[in-house]
């Protein structure tokens, strides 16, 4: 019978089913961060062990900060912080924790460390779990009773979704990327528009995306409502991998990539429901609400509330209220206050090259913040240079972290102040209280440090050429 | 947990789409412990200095009804916290994020998804109603009106029991165990090899 990559992930994970719970699935990498500290106290509470504290690794990420890690001011996450490096040593669990050199974001460092596989099952307590399945992995995020369910038995019970196809095909062109290509998907189908779904990505576009291009794109898939974000491994995967520190190696290497080759919708496989996308009529895409669908190209001008359907004319209306804009307006016309370049989401070497390209010799006009997503990330940046463009662009280079993200950690956005970011999530108050936030690429965040207001990324990158 | 079967209780109406769970508890206050309590934090950023605000202009209410698309965003459990601890037993929506949903029955909230909030929305208004729901039946009344919601037979048994999914696991670790066993076989490679620190 044919199949899609979903079932073939799905059918190698069931420990057992039963008609009244659904799925129980066997974890293949369980990550936590400071924000597990609920589960760790579940288990503790009923006395039980970790099941299998060698596929569980720990993550200092959310809560930590990006600058002064000597002596952290704030007693509230210095108490995280410690809980997380107390819990992960009671239970035996390797941390990589703030004095690691390998620190960072919990779905950067999961793949650059070669712990993220394809075939695998991967869950975490965090929404964007969905990066690693870049890798053709099954990965999906999970509140903190399933997490002490995970750390205590190595399964979780999982109803398994409906199965959803985003076919993008032909040349992105350029200033385009995957973070265009999700907000693109998002404001078509709503950020509820893939509920319910797993979603594999595929067609020449995603084909021809580098892998941190398709992480990128992977880990947007919440935003449109999809748990589950895929695209099946190929020769590029593999390239990726190889070499990587908990990445096999020898014979166990050559008998992975024989199995991760497998790991392909059959031909004759049928989805649930499938979406066609031309590449063509992506175009950087910035959002100007509240929410990831709230998203229109560069050119575009705010909408009015009014061409909208009944709840979502409401959801306009005080979307534009909390974001200080008028029907009408051009996007490129928003002048914002300050810049972020960072989170799971745009935060990989790739992202920090296009944004230095933007940036080279020009100074920003606004201030901004510079996170990479790991450590190592950071290192490699400075090996390269980047790190000095940024600095003479006049923009911070700090340490790595969640930062701007999410506004947990001491990096926010103050109130009513306007924030070109390359995040994930532009919600009332995720960035700091009062916090607007206008989500968009690296390319585009750089071009709208330059010139202090949303820009199109294209026009500066033709002045360079 | 505990287990229910009925709730009576009084509702009122968030009429807002797209309610996320930055918006239900905001990051800044998920530091504290289970211990000290989440509902003081409950939409505080929505509730500053908006005396409107239905959690605010009432008393008493244990049954939310919202937009759709309730609960979108963060995986936080956090936000299902806020809500049992403010009062709130359950949230009637168009839809529900999953995530969001799958904690809330982890934790004895009913995430009652029907097609007709959006009539009782405007039913409410700014006002309450006393509000009566039903597992069994998968009915609640509404001011006497009688409305049906979707809720999978694993979710109602697990509100119903108060079932705690550890325990239902626990008594699997066999095959748990033969399952692990068979996955090492095949694929070795699964189990990381000890890199250097």
């Amino acid at each position: 019978m044919s199949r899609t990559l979903l079932d073939k992930l799905w059918d190698a994970h069931e420990v057992a089913f039963d008609e009244e719970n659904g799925s129980l699935l066997w974890v293949d990498r369980h990550l936590v961060h400071e924000g597990s500290h609920h589960a760790f106290a579940k288990l503790a509470e009923r006395d039980l062990p970790v099941f299998a504290p060698e596929l569980t690794f720990g993550v200092a990420d959310h809560y930590a900060p990006t600058r002064g890690r000597a002596s952290i001011a704030d007693p509230a996450i210095a108490q995280m912080l410690e809980r997380l490096e107390r819990n992960t040593e009671r239970y035996g669990i390797r941390l990589f924790g703030l004095r690691d050199p390998r620190q960072g974001i919990v779905h950067v460092i999961g793949p650059e460390q070669g712990l993220t596989l394809p075939g695998l099952l991967v869950n975490c307590g965090d929404s964007h779990t969905s990066t690693h399945g870049a890798f053709g992995a099954l990965a999906f995020g999970i509140g903190a009773t399933q997490v002490a369910h995970v750390l205590a038995t190595q399964t979780i019970w999982q109803a398994r979704p409906k199965s959803m196809r985003i076919r993008i095909d032909g040349m992105l062109g350029p200033g385009v990327t995957a973070k265009d290509i999700a907000l693109h998907w998002i404001a078509k189908l709503g950020t509820d528009g893939a509920t319910g779904h797993a979603v594999e990505y595929a067609g020449s576009t995603v084909r021809d995306l580098s892998m941190e291009g398709r992480m990128t794109l992977c880990n947007l898939s919440i935003e449109g409502g999809a748990r589950f974000g895929i695209v099946a491994p190929d020769d590029r995967t593999i390239a990726y991998l190889k070499g990587r520190p908990f990445a096999p190696d020898g014979d166990d290497w050559d008998r992975a990539c024989v199995a991760w080759r497998e790991l392909v919708t059959d031909e004759a496989a049928r989805f649930d429901r499938e979406v066609r996308i031309d590449a063509a009529d992506i175009a950087p895409t910035v959002t100007w609400g509240t929410t990831p669908e709230q998203a229109l190209p560069i050119t575009s001008t705010i909408p009015d509330p009014g061409t909208f359907d009944g709840g979502r004319a409401r959801a306009a209306r005080e979307a534009l209220d909390y974001m200080g804009l008028t029907p009408g307006q051009r996007l490129e016309d928003i002048a914002v206050d300050q810049v972020f370049l960072g989170s799971c989401t745009n935060a990989r070497i790739e992202d920090l090259r296009a944004a230095a390209a933007i940036l080279k010799g020009r100074s920003a006009r606004v201030p901004g913040v510079v996170s990479p997503g790991s450590m190592l990330v950071r290192a490699e940046a400075e090996r390269e240079g980047l790190d000095r463009i940024f600095v003479e662009a006049g923009l911070e280079w700090v340490a790595s972290g969640c930062s701007m993200c999410v506004g947990m950690n001491g990096d926010v956005v103050a109130p009513g102040k306007r924030c070109a970011s390359t995040t994930n999530r532009n919600f009332r108050g995720r960035q700091g209280k009062g916090a607007r936030t206008h989500l968009m690429s690296p390319v585009m965040v750089a071009a709208a440090a330059v010139t202090g207001r949303l820009t199109d990324a294209r026009a500066l990158m033709m002045e360079q050429s | 947990m505990a287990g229910w079967t009925t709730h009576d209780g009084l509702a009122a109406a968030l009429p807002q789409a797209n309610v996320d769970t930055d918006q239900i508890i905001p990051a800044r206050f998920m530091s504290a412990s289970r211990k000290e309590g989440y509902g003081d934090y409950l939409f505080a950023d929505l509730r500053e200095g908006n005396d409107a605000f239905p959690l605010d202009r009432h008393a008493g209410i244990s049954v939310l009804v919202a937009g759709p698309n309730f609960g979108c965003g963060s995986s936080r459990e956090a936000a299902v916290y806020a809500l049992i601890d403010a009062g709130i037993h359950v949230v009637v929506a168009e839809s529900f994020a999953e995530i969001f949903a799958g904690n809330a029955v982890n934790n004895g909230l009913l995430p009652a998804r029907t097609a007709e909030a959006g009539a009782i929305l405007e039913a409410l208004g700014t006002e309450t109603a006393k509000v009566r729901v039903d597992l069994e039946t998968r009915r609640f009344l509404v001011d006497d009106r009688e409305y049906g919601f979707e809720l999978s037979e694993i979710w109602r048994r697990k509100l119903v029991n108060g079932w705690d999914d550890i325990d239902l696991t626990l008594s699997r670790t066999e095959a748990i165990a033969a399952y692990r066993d068979a996955r090492r076989g095949q694929a070795p490679w699964i189990w990381p090899k000890t890199a250097p620190s």
